[in-house]
């Protein structure tokens, strides 16, 4: 019991799951696996009742597991809980803790140009942290593309071609009547919804974060419906990599041309324009349509990465194998 | 208003853009801009460093035309930009010793998206490092989060997919106290930015009835910290981790990314709540015991460790112990000595974990002890650097390692509080043997004749690569690094103490 749960803390094997002790035979040496496998079973033919007694370590295992797991919770929220009731009441007036506040409310409007004060907040007063938070899903993006994307370490043999790998024949819908009718009508609505959120962003609830998620939800629904070969005419990994790169690099260079402005107590030149217009706001507008960008394109590579394992068709199969390379010579079709 | 005040905001920015940059560039050109790239910000950063040394203040720079307790801000101190530079150096050395392995491990076309990650997350090591408002530092958090999970899936084995799932659910965790923690502390102190969070504190730690919160507040905080950078009861991640990363990223993680989160909370602790608010709760205390149980219980672990990576992640346990321990003193000496086995321990420890993978490769890959046998003499120059940075790790003196022991023992001393001095100096000691017990095993191990035990197995495989070139210069630097520090600690600790001195 105190090995097995040894080898449990230090990430040796897992009593819970055996799925994950297969995953790591993979690295062992073929050889000792061989060994390993053949006492195990002599072990196990000559004395099956050490087989149940490692089934029943294994059950005392994850008794104890569970126990332990609720009591931390149990205790964990109970102290939150605590800690929450004795913070200082909602609507309770608490003068240390409104000098921030009071400011971004008063004064908000007047010196970013924004009606919405929660556009102004994060573009504006705390916009350094927006910048790190819109490379965060670039971050996200790329770490997906590494885990998924289709190379010579993870491709699965026999499931080469990449429209069979995640096969659009397997999920696909493209030939249900009932979703490309309402998916026909509902996706002008749903992209025109996205890009009002998006546009809005300085005057109404919303902005580049909900309105780009709205955007890439309406392309996720229609390579759904249309299938993906109708998505790859129009959007490559090309296309995607040219949209992020420049909305990113735009937003990193507008953020820091306006940070370097501020900090020498230069005039940024910045129009504030009427507030309440669609072009007002100051830098809020762009920004806002450079973060929707990413956004969307993330939330649809997500979704392409997951599917198939590529966002568009540039994979490059020519190191992959022969079988591939035939498949890409003919579009991708089985002959 | 000089040109020099803006070089921090240049560093953040342009490592932003690198990281976008990189996704667009063929493998080599994203090396050979990422290695361009990481030379300018050593620059840049010891620019700032020798500006603020000369002047002799820090300075507050606005992110934006908003001032203090409206708008973000960074601040830049002579200890923020030694930092910076130590972040900047290793990486520089870490990518150019390492790429010989990363095209290895790496499937070409994912290679330049490696490089993307790097520069993301130099960014985010960056702004750790000169942010003056908890809640950026947050968000850069999350950014080197990703960016850690990412350059450990990016060799595509089951063991580094395993050990990022592993890795990724408990910093997850980490980073989910973290953010409540700042939750409550924005609750009670109204301020996000340090220095007004700090005078705000001040006030509300009058009443002793919001003491238990602020302790729950700053402890939930730290313990968050502690599982993200490996504390004690939180260390078990670390072994497979480090162990199965391609060594460049191995070298990163260890030797970086657990020491801005270390930075962080140091940053946190001493600047936005206050020593004062700080001696009323526990959490130094807590933090001072966990850190000597982890410097003991991460030595037992190591001699105990199968294999070679094994060994030297879980003496990254016991090191990172060492700081807590540092931390845990509550004095200024104790947070000199911790600073300065940041540096120590992030030089040392990045050599030794990119000098291994060179001699595994000469033993067949294998990282067991018994294959290692005379690996030394198979690859002689990576086995020299592997015992200058063993002998370093046990505290010999001229080396690094020797320093930051000395340093914590006059630490202790010149707090006066006699237990404490009995605990540190006798876990020390305990601890300089254990180290000395599993690295002169493993040194002995390696120089060893190959035949005394059978036959060299896997002949000898002379390296004449190109890559060469890369890992004997960053392997130089990273030795003389660890000499100076051993040799010159008074400079370095002067620096330290200068701006701990302007750090407030």
């Amino acid at each position: 019991m105190r090995s097995l749960f040894r080898r449990w803390f230090y990430g040796e094997s897992d009593p819970i799951d055996d799925l994950l002790d297969v995953a790591r035979q993979e690295d062992l040496d073929r050889q000792t696996r061989k060994n390993i496998s053949k006492k195990n079973i002599r072990e196990y033919e000559a004395r099956p009742e050490a087989r149940l007694s490692v089934e029943r370590m294994r059950k005392r295992f994850r008794w104890i597991y569970l126990l332990t797991a609720i009591v931390c919770c149990v205790f964990l929220s109970y102290v939150l809980l605590y800690a929450v009731s004795s913070l200082p009441h909602l609507g309770e007036l608490n003068p240390r803790t409104e000098e921030v506040v009071n400011r971004y409310v008063e004064k908000g409007l007047e010196e970013t140009g924004a009606v919405n004060i929660v556009s102004g907040m994060i573009l504006d007063y705390r916009a350094f942290d927006t910048l790190g938070e819109s490379h965060v899903l670039f971050t996200a993006l790329i770490c997906v593309m590494i885990l998924l994307r289709i190379d010579s370490k993870n491709q699965r043999k026999g499931y080469e071609d990449y429209y069979t790998i995640r096969s659009d024949t397997y999920f696909d819908l493209s030939h249900d009547m009932i979703l490309r009718t309402i998916c026909r009508a509902l996706l002008p609505c749903i992209l025109l919804y996205g890009i009002y959120i998006l546009l809005n962003g300085q005057n109404s609830p919303g902005g580049g974060f909900s309105g780009g998620a709205v955007i890439g939800a309406g392309m996720i629904l229609f390579s759904a419906s249309y299938g993906m070969k109708t998505v790859d005419r129009f959007l490559t990994l090309k296309l995607c990599n040219i949209i992020t790169f420049v909305s990113l690099a735009f937003y990193s260079f507008a953020k820091g041309y306006v940070f370097f402005m501020g900090a020498n107590g230069l005039d940024a030149h910045i129009p504030k324009g009427t507030p309440g217009a669609i072009l007002s706001g100051g830098l809020i507008l762009p920004l806002d349509i450079a973060v929707g960008c990413v956004v969307s394109i993330t939330m649809f590579g997500f979704y392409s990465l997951f599917r198939r394992g590529s966002i568009g068709t540039d994979v490059d199969y020519s190191r992959i194998d022969n079988k591939s390379r035939r498949l890409r010579k003919t579009g991708g079709r089985k002959q | 208003m000089n040109f020099i005040w803006n070089l921090p905001l240049f560093t953040v920015v342009l490592s932003l853009f690198s990281g976008v940059v990189c996704m667009m560039l063929s493998p080599r050109a994203a090396r050979n801009y990422t290695i361009a790239y990481e030379s300018v910000l050593v620059v840049m950063t010891g620019c700032v460093l020798g500006y603020t040394l000369k002047t002799g203040t820090s300075y507050t720079y606005p992110m934006g035309e908003f001032p203090a307790p409206w708008g973000n801000e960074i601040r830049f101190g002579c200890l923020e930009a030694l930092i910076a530079l130590l972040f900047a150096v290793i990486l520089l050395c870490s990518i150019t010793a390492g790429y010989h392995f990363i095209r290895k491990d790496i499937d070409e076309s994912k290679i330049n998206l490696y490089f993307s990650l790097i520069n993301l997350m130099t960014a985010a090591l960056m702004a750790l490092a000169w942010t003056n408002d908890v809640f950026t530092g947050y968000v850069f958090l999350e950014i080197l989060t990703l960016t850690s999970c990412g350059i450990l899936i990016v060799r595509e084995i089951g063991r580094t997919t395993l050990a990022a799932a592993r890795y990724m659910i408990l910093n997850l965790m980490g980073s989910g106290l973290f953010l409540m923690g700042i939750v409550l502390l924005y609750d009670i102190s109204g301020h996000l930015l340090m220095v007004p969070m700090r005078q705000s504190m001040a006030l509300v730690s009058q009443d002793q009835s919001s003491i238990p919160v602020i302790s729950l507040a700053i402890g939930i905080m730290t313990v968050g910290i502690a599982i993200k950078s490996g504390l004690f009861p939180f260390y078990f991640w670390m072994p497979d981790t480090y162990g199965w990363a391609t060594p460049a990223s191995g070298s990163i993680l260890s030797g970086l990314v657990t020491k801005a989160y270390i930075f962080l909370l140091f940053k946190i602790l001493y600047r936005a709540i206050g020593i004062d608010v700080l001696e009323k709760t526990p959490v130094l205390k807590i933090l001072f015991v966990l850190g000597i149980i982890g410097m003991i219980g991460g030595s037992v672990n190591a001699m105990r460790a199968s294999n070679v990576n094994r060994m030297i992640a879980f003496s990254s346990a016991a090191q990172t112990g060492y700081i807590y321990m540092g931390l845990g003193l509550g004095t200024v000496a104790g947070f000199e000595a911790a600073i300065f086995q940041i540096l120590a321990h992030a030089v040392t420890k990045s050599l030794l974990f990119l000098t291994v993978p060179y001699l595994a490769e000469v033993s067949g890959n294998r990282l067991k002890f018994h294959s290692l046998q005379g690996s030394g003499r198979r690859d002689p120059l990576a086995a020299h650097f592997f015992s200058i940075s063993s002998l370093s790790m046990i505290g010999i003196p001229i080396f690094a390692g020797f320093s930051t022991k000395l340093m914590f023992g006059q630490a202790a001393v010149l707090g006066g509080i006699h237990w404490k001095i009995l605990v540190v100096l006798g876990a020390l000691g305990i601890s300089s043997v254990l180290n000395a017990i599993y690295f002169i095993r493993t040194m002995i191990r390696i120089y060893n004749d190959p035949d005394t035990l059978d036959k060299d197995p896997y002949g000898s495989h002379p390296v004449t690569d190109r890559s060469r070139t890369g890992f004997f210069l960053a392997g130089m630097v990273l030795s003389l690094l660890n000499l100076f520090l051993g040799l010159f600690s008074w400079v370095v600790s002067d620096v330290i103490y200068r701006g701990l001195g302007m750090f407030l």
